[in-house]
Formats: C-alpha cells, sequence, structure tokens
C-alpha cells in the first residue's frame, strides 16, 4: 500500500462532475480529477497529456476497454488506464495516478503519487 | 540446462522483426539485442511523416514493454565495437563483454557518401535516422533554397521532407539521365519530372556535383559541366552502404562493394554467424526494401528453430506515393522488344504513364510501370506474379474496360490463386486471408492484420486486403456488419432507429438500454449526435455534457495550448458595421486574435475556457448566437452579393443564403456540412465544393450535391435544374434527413455518395422522385429540427449549473489556466508551440 500523508481537499462530491472530470489546482501542479458515477469508482491522474504537453485531461471523456477505466485526451484522442496511467494508444508514456479518498461528502486526493 | 545465446546486432525494422518472428515460434533462446540508435525499432520506411505531425513514438514498432514480455534484453544507444570469432565473444562500446551461440548481423546500411570536396561543410546533412532529421529540421529554419543529391526514391522522400519543412526552393541533383534510375523508364521519369515541377521542385538531371562551396558553411554546389547552384543546405541520399566494417574487421567474408556475403540460410562463412536485412549480400544483390528484409528474417527464425526454409531472390517490385504522386513498378520492368510487347498509356494532361509489358504470345504479363495513377497495381502485380492468363485485350488492364461490357475476363481477385502473395512484407497469401475470414475468426480489418499479419509493414496491399475480406464474407453470404466500439453492437444507422423507437433521451439511458459496460470516447459523441439529431435538447444537459466531444461539451473550438475559439453566426457573410464594432470591441477586451474564416465569418482565438460565458454574453447582448463552428452540423452557408448589387446577378443570393443559414443552423449530423448560394453561373460563392450549393439560372435554381473541398477535394453533383425556392428548400430538406439517418460516423456527404450503390442518380430518385417513400416523414422530422432550434450560447450563459462548468479549477473557480502562452506576431497574439520537439 502506498503511504500517504499529504491529502489535499480538492472539492465537494457535488462540485465533481458525474461521469467526468474536473481539474484541481495543487500549488503550481494540476490534478485531473474523475467521478466514475457509472462505476462508482473516483480517480485522480496529472492534468497534463504527455502527447504534447496539454493540460487537458480533466477535460477529456471517460470510458473503459474491457473492463479497464480510462480517459481519452481531448486534443488527439490518446488514451489512458485511469487506474495505472499507462497510455493504452501503444504509445511509451504513462500519466501519473493518485489515491482518492472520500470523508464527509469531500474529495481528497492523496498528493504522492501511486505510479 | 543453459539456454543456447543468440546476439542480434542491430535494432532495426530488420533486426526486430526476426526477435518477433523468433519469439512466435519459440521461447528457447536467451536472445539480447545491441542496437546503435538511442530508441527502439522504428519505421523506416514512413520516415518522412515525422515531419507530418508523426513523433518517434507514432513511429515505433513496439511499445516499452515489449521486449521485457518476450524476454529479450534490449541494449540500445550501445554499439558493438569488437567480435572475438574464437571465443565466440562481442565487445560493446560501454566496455561489456558478452559471449554468443549464434551471431546475427542485422545492422542495415548507412547512407552512401560520395567523396565530394567539401562534404564536410556545415549545411550538408544525409538522412537516414530520425537523428538526422532533428538535425535537418533544426538547419532548414534558416534556410530558403535547398538541395537534394540523389534522384531516387529516398531522395525524393527527402526532397519532401524540405519542402514540409517549409523551404522555398528545392531541387534534386541526380547523375543519371532520369529519376528513379532502378524503378522506372525514361518516359516515366519525364511524368514524373513534369508533376514535380508543378509542385516547385526543380529537377536537374546528368549532373555530376564537383565541389561543395562555402566557407565553412554550405552556400552553393558547383558542377562538372561548370555551372553552379547557390543553396542554403544539401541533404545526401545518393544510396546505401551496407554497414558491414564490424563483419570486415573480424574477417567475415564480405563482397567487393560491400555486403555480408550469406548463402540461402542467410549464413555467413562462420557457421555460428548470420547476416539479414540490408548489411547482407545474396547472390551478388542487396535487397533495400523491407519485404526482402523481412523474409531473410523469417528464413533464419524458421531454421533456428529447426524449420526448413531459404532464401531465393525477391520480387522487388514496389509501388508508393511521393509527394502524393503514384510511383510503381513490377516484375520484368524494363524488358523491352524484342523479347516482349510493351502497352503504354500516356495522358500528359493528367500526369499518368502506364506501361505493361506482356509475353510475346500475349498470355502473360511480365511486368511494367505505373506513374500518377497506381491504383491498378496490385492486381497487376498478382497477375504477373501468378502467371496468370491475361484476358483477350490486356490493354483493359490499365485503361479499364471500354464500352460497357462488365469484366475485363480473368483479371479482378477472384481470378487470382490461392497461392498468391497478397502482402510481401508479412508473406500472407490469399488463401490464408480467406481461410481467417472463412473460418470466422476475423470479420473486421483489425482482426484480420492481428490474426495474419497482413496489411501490417509498408499497407499498401490493405486495400486489397478489405476487397478480399468483403469478397469472402459476401461468398458465404454474410452480412458485413460495421458496428460502433466494443460497448455497441450496431451501426449508427440501427442504432439511430433503436433510440428512436425507444424514445431514449441521455447518453446513460442509451447505453443501459441498448449497449454495455460503460462507454467510451467513439461511442460517446457518436450517440449525442444522433439524440441531437432526434431531438434537438440542449447539449449540455446534465449526463449528456459528458458525452460530447470536446468541442461540444464546451461548445467553442479547442485550440493548440488549451485555450477556444468564437464563432458568431453571420448567416450569408453579412454583417452590419455595428456588429462589425462589436466583434473588434469583444476581440479587443478579451485580448483575442481575430481572423477572417473560410466561411465568411470572424474568428476569435486564445479565449481562455473560464472568459467564454461572458464574451458570449455580450455578443448575445448585441444581437449575435452561437455560429456552431465547434459542432458535427451546419457551418456556414457562403454567398456572393448576388443581384442586388452584382450587374451580373440573376437572384438574391445573399438572402437566400441567410434563409438556408436559419433554416438549417444547429442541426447535428453525422458530420459538419456546408453550404453555398451563386447569384450567377460565375460562382463566386464556390457552391459547387460544398455539401449542398445552390447556383442561380434565369429559371431559378439549380442545385448541387455532395461536393467537399478539405483533403480530398470533390465537385458537387447536379442534383435538379431550375426550381423554385420553396422546391429547392424541399429538396435539401429530405437530401440532409437522408444524410443524417444514414450516413456513417464522422463521413462527409461526398464519401456518403462515393459509397452509395447507384450514385448519384439513386440518390436523385430517392430524393426527387421519393422512391423510398419517406419524403414526407423526413419533411416532418427536419420541420421539427427547426422548431425547436435555440441558441445553445444563450441556453448555456443564463443555467448556472452549466455556467458553472466553464472554468478550469474546480477548487479555485476565478483563476485561469497559467500554463496557457501566448506570443507576439504581427500586431496581435498567437499560441505558443506544443512543448514537446
Amino acid at each position: 500500500m502506498n503511504e500517504q500523508s499529504n491529502w489535499l481537499a480538492a472539492c465537494r462530491v457535488e462540485d465533481a462532475i458525474e461521469n467526468g472530470g474536473v481539474c484541481v489546482k495543487h500549488g503550481e501542479d494540476q490534478i485531473a480529477l474523475f467521478y466514475f458515477t457509472r462505476r462508482n469508482e473516483w480517480y485522480a491522474t496529472q492534468n497534463e497529456c504527455p502527447h504534447k504537453k496539454q493540460m487537458a485531461l480533466s477535460r477529456g471523456m471517460i470510458g473503459s476497454t474491457t473492463d479497464e477505466p480510462k480517459v481519452a485526451c481531448p486534443f488527439h484522442k490518446k488514451t489512458f488506464s485511469l487506474s495505472t496511467g499507462e497510455c493504452l494508444s501503444g504509445d511509451e508514456c504513462a500519466i501519473k495516478t493518485y489515491p482518492v479518498k472520500i470523508e464527509n461528502g469531500t474529495v481528497y486526493i492523496g498528493t504522492t503519487p501511486k505510479s | 540446462m543453459k539456454e543456447p545465446q543468440i546476439i542480434v546486432i542491430g535494432n532495426g525494422m530488420v533486426g526486430y522483426k526476426f526477435c518477433e518472428k523468433l519469439r512466435s515460434k519459440t521461447s528457447s533462446f536467451n536472445l539480447i539485442v545491441f542496437g546503435e540508435e538511442p530508441r527502439r525499432a522504428y519505421d523506416r520506411v514512413h520516415l518522412s511523416e515525422y515531419f507530418n505531425g508523426k513523433t518517434a513514438d507514432d513511429l515505433s514498432l513496439s511499445t516499452e514493454n515489449w521486449y521485457q514480455e518476450q524476454n529479450i534484453t534490449l541494449f540500445l544507444n550501445n554499439p558493438i565495437v569488437k567480435i572475438d570469432r574464437e571465443l565466440q565473444k562481442v565487445y560493446t562500446a560501454s566496455g561489456l563483454d558478452y559471449h554468443y551461440d549464434i551471431l546475427v548481423f542485422a545492422t542495415g546500411s548507412g547512407a552512401f557518401v560520395p567523396n565530394i570536396p567539401g562534404i564536410e561543410k556545415e549545411g550538408v546533412f544525409v538522412y537516414r535516422t530520425i537523428e538526422d532529421l532533428d538535425l535537418i529540421s533544426g538547419y532548414a529554419k534558416k534556410a530558403k533554397t535547398a538541395s537534394v543529391i540523389g534522384g531516387g526514391l529516398l531522395g525524393l522522400e527527402a526532397a519532401k521532407a524540405l519542402i514540409d519543412l517549409g523551404i522555398e526552393k528545392t531541387s534534386i541533383i541526380e547523375f543519371a539521365p532520369r529519376l528513379m534510375p532502378r524503378q522506372i523508364d525514361a518516359a516515366g521519369s519525364d511524368m514524373l519530372k513534369s508533376k514535380l515541377a508543378d509542385l516547385g521542385l526543380q529537377i536537374h538531371l546528368n549532373k555530376n556535383t564537383t565541389s561543395i562551396e562555402g566557407d565553412g558553411r554550405i552556400t552553393a554546389l558547383k558542377f562538372s559541366d561548370d555551372t553552379a547552384l547557390d543553396v542554403d543546405m544539401l541533404v545526401i541520399s545518393a544510396g546505401i552502404k551496407p554497414r558491414d566494417e564490424l563483419a570486415k574487421a573480424c574477417g567475415i567474408e564480405v563482397g567487393p562493394r560491400g555486403g555480408i556475403v550469406v548463402d540461402q540460410k542467410m549464413q555467413t562463412n562462420d557457421p555460428a554467424i548470420f547476416a539479414i536485412g540490408e548489411c547482407a549480400l545474396y547472390d551478388g544483390m542487396i535487397y533495400g526494401l523491407i519485404a526482402p528484409g523481412y523474409e531473410m528474417a523469417e528464413v533464419l527464425a524458421a531454421n533456428l528453430c529447426e524449420g526448413e526454409k531459404t532464401f531465393t531472390g525477391f520480387d522487388m517490385s514496389t509501388k508508393l506515393k511521393l509527394i502524393g504522386i503514384d510511383v510503381a513498378s513490377f516484375g520484368d520492368n524494363f524488358i523491352t522488344e524484342p523479347d516482349c510487347r510493351t502497352i503504354i498509356f500516356e495522358n500528359k494532361h493528367k500526369g499518368v504513364y502506364k506501361r505493361i509489358n506482356v509475353s510475346n504470345d500475349g498470355q502473360y504479363l511480365l511486368g511494367g510501370i505505373l506513374i500518377g495513377d497506381a491504383t491498378a497495381y496490385n492486381l497487376l502485380l498478382q497477375t504477373s506474379n501468378n502467371r496468370v492468363v491475361l484476358p483477350e485485350n490486356p490493354e483493359e488492364l490499365i485503361l479499364g474496360t471500354r464500352g460497357g461490357s462488365e469484366s475485363a475476363g480473368g483479371a479482378g481477385i477472384t481470378g487470382l490463386p490461392d497461392s498468391a502473395l497478397i502482402c510481401s512484407c508479412e508473406g500472407v497469401s490469399k488463401g490464408d486471408i480467406c481461410a481467417a475470414v472463412a473460418d470466422g475468426s476475423c470479420e473486421n480489418i483489425d482482426d484480420l492484420k492481428k490474426c495474419t499479419k497482413a496489411g501490417t509493414g509498408c499497407g499498401g496491399c490493405l486495400p486489397m486486403v478489405k476487397d478480399l475480406m468483403t469478397y469472402t464474407l459476401k461468398s458465404q453470404g454474410k452480412y458485413i456488419k460495421n458496428v460502433i466500439c466494443e460497448h455497441f453492437n450496431y451501426s449508427r444507422q440501427e442504432l439511430f432507429d433503436l433510440i428512436h423507437i425507444h424514445e431514449l433521451k441521455s447518453y446513460d439511458a442509451v447505453l443501459d438500454a441498448l449497449g454495455k459496460n460503460d462507454g467510451c470516447e467513439v461511442c460517446k459523441p457518436l450517440v449525442s449526435s444522433l439524440l441531437a439529431s432526434l431531438w434537438n435538447e440542449m447539449i449540455l444537459k446534465k449526463g449528456n455534457d459528458v458525452a460530447q466531444d470536446s468541442n461540444d461539451r464546451f461548445l467553442a473550438n479547442i485550440q493548440k495550448g488549451g485555450s477556444y475559439s468564437v464563432v458568431p453566426r453571420v448567416p450569408g457573410g453579412e454583417i452590419t458595421p455595428d456588429k462589425l464594432i462589436v466583434i473588434g470591441e469583444v476581440a479587443k477586451k478579451y485580448n483575442l486574435y481575430t481572423k477572417i474564416t473560410g466561411g465568411q465569418r470572424i474568428d476569435m482565438f486564445g479565449a481562455h475556457l473560464n472568459d467564454l460565458p461572458i464574451i458570449w454574453e455580450e455578443l448575445i447582448a448585441a444581437g449575435f448566437e452561437s455560429g456552431h463552428a465547434y459542432g458535427k452540423g451546419l457551418r456556414t452557408v457562403k454567398s456572393c452579393v448576388g443581384s442586388t448589387w452584382c450587374r451580373f446577378g440573376l437572384h438574391d443570393s445573399v438572402s437566400f443564403a441567410i434563409r438556408i443559414e436559419e433554416r438549417y443552423r444547429g442541426i447535428r449530423a453525422p458530420h459538419k456540412f456546408k453550404s453555398a448560394v451563386s447569384g450567377c453561373i460565375r460562382e463566386c460563392a464556390e457552391a459547387q465544393s460544398k455539401d449542398f450549393g445552390i447556383i442561380a439560372t434565369e429559371k431559378g435554381w439549380n442545385l448541387y450535391v455532395c461536393g467537399n473541398g478539405g483533403s480530398k477535394p470533390q465537385h458537387a453533383l447536379l442534383l435538379a435544374t431550375d426550381l423554385d425556392s420553396e422546391t429547392c428548400i424541399k429538396y435539401i430538406d429530405r437530401f440532409l434527413m437522408f444524410y443524417i439517418r444514414t450516413a456513417d460516423p464522422l463521413t462527409r456527404t461526398a464519401t456518403w455518395l462515393n459509397k452509395m450503390e447507384g450514385g448519384i442518380d439513386y440518390l436523385r430518385n430517392v430524393i426527387i422522385n421519393d422512391s423510398l417513400g419517406m419524403a414526407a416523414q423526413w419533411e416532418n422530422e427536419i420541420e421539427n429540427l427547426i422548431a425547436s432550434y435555440k441558441c445553445e450560447w444563450k441556453e448555456a450563459v443564463e443555467n448556472p449549473a452549466i455556467r458553472k462548468r466553464f472554468s478550469h479549477f474546480v477548487n479555485a473557480p476565478e483563476d485561469k489556466d497559467p500554463t496557457i502562452e501566448f506570443v507576439e506576431m504581427r500586431g496581435q497574439k498567437r499560441t505558443a508551440e506544443w512543448k514537446t520537439v
């Protein structure tokens, strides 16, 4: 298990977008937070798409391939696994993923990446 | 027991293919690969696409984990510098040594650099690796003129790359009297030369470069005929040189002009050492193409696994597209009379040259050359390779049938034997492809590529592979189903009807009722488009917002860097001075770059996501509405000024254009569609390049449909003549609904028509004669869409829940994305370049 000491209070559950993403400001960093309501799952990844270094993943469409949850970058539709960060479009660039927890209606993101 | 160890020197395309072939046959052998370049094997055949936006990753042949998954040790950036054949050891540049039981040279080739005085000068490059390309593109920024030495295949590729890099004047210098001397004859070269000249390439044949001038840096070339040419940079592409230096140094036999000598099993004179690809010399010949290299890899891999395969030479037929021009040669391309009879077709107007060489008895096709149009290549190659008996009039093979007779007899994919080699890169025959389809394991082209590997090399055979698949499926009586994605087992047309019948109104409802799992970026926008085409509800209704493609999601076009562009509707291109001033004021206030679009409106670029609602509030207050530049729907209806001002105008084209634009605004379709109205036959509005276009005549309007500009321009076809305005609109109503209901996803009207059986005659029958009996229903449906139109932006700015989504940070709603950067250009801002190389 990943030892998390730094939990960022990102937003209220109702501020997140159902089956979509929002962007969370974390100092100079940007984290994409996804509320996958259909699967009742939360995911957080870096907001920057590594392909063209665009701050865009939080605006991407989410979905799944077989059972792997994924997000598609709005720029060129590169897809990344939400659970592992692996690029599913055959490229070598993976994205960072972060743990998410919900307490008392607040969404917290662990700011030490899982991967 | 310890596995025998294979060491492969070289991680190019053939070295990679050898690993893949070997691992597909066995997991035994320790396999170690040493590469000199800093990256994994990449597609060198399509190297020039690196300049068209493909990245090094796009070109890569494998994923990063592939070698690990296959249990192969890969060393990059680590060339072998020495081989000790006594000890059976290789030594690396980094100082390591490894034992081998079997050693494979896949070292490929380097650029052959002729010994011209001054060749060392700055600004002289070779064209071989991604690193070369990076150097070329860096230097090209400050160059206005460039030359390529070498008019062969690679030289022309390099010239194309220089054009793509924006060099103003590019020339090709060739020593021989013709271009591509290995592939095409003098007449073919003349045709190619004139087509290249049309593209702005200067071609100098019979030129022998004697020196490269310049003080440290190249400034000019001098030739043996005492002429000179001023150039800022030079790319050498004068041929290849096998990388045999390591082999030579350890005493392995090499040819007098280079190349590691191998036998039919790719074995060198040392039984533990083999060579494959462009470094290998078989029967006095270097095979500088990818397909024979792959075949060598297959032969070696098979023999290491106790197979019995031999390499006995290879067909050097090629087809490629050079700067958009088809060039192909096959079989015995240069054979001449009296050893054969040639049939030549030449059309200088269209830049097409075709030559086929037929055996003297008229029975067989021996070879040929195609310039400008190589659509017949695959079939001709098969006809020649398989010694298919020619039809009575073999000229039909290059001219097509004449006088309406249906078949060219003998030719066509059905006439090919099962042994016909369709994919020469991967060695896949017609029988293999048909069998994979017939046994039910492959029903689409992706499956077929995975299962047979056909079409995964150069890709040139894909059209024929597709035809074979369709042919096999059809011959089994199978309906070829065009499903959307893994979540919906329906075609777009089926889904349209199902959503209609079940009256589904949201993406989730559609997914629950008709699909499975969680959806994806393919089915979400498609279903959203169908919902909009059917019900015309606000597309950002909760739940449907996240199923919209990115531009629809924020009702604006996302641009490089992450800012958005804003396009208000300007119907027919008519705008008042007051409205122009408003656009100017809004653009100034929000610091937006302005540009007139091709569709007669004004695009404002560089808006932050956070600013979109307030910008639109101001525009709406001034009487503007959304221009739907972000949606797959009606874009603009262009018009010329027409009879209100123009002395030639027959009717008021502006008023008609406005009427049409306001009628169809906001309607979602499988793809965007455009229109135009011209007031007379001079056609200033370019209506014949539109999805539907209208041109005034003495008696009314002529209606044209299914035209397209863009990457594959196509003239619109005349659907009906001399219509009154009401009939014209009625036909457009029917045409649009027929298109919306039946086109495949992301298919423009031109492609839709091209795929329609019966073509324009069938379409005319449906629209004008109502042959399907659907006209009344379609007219009713489109009336409903028109009646339910609302400006999306007006709804968005007035709805607090939707408006809230227009902020970049959920936890700092006022802050804009700080990573968006602009730079100044000609008194306005522009977006900063991609941050990647």
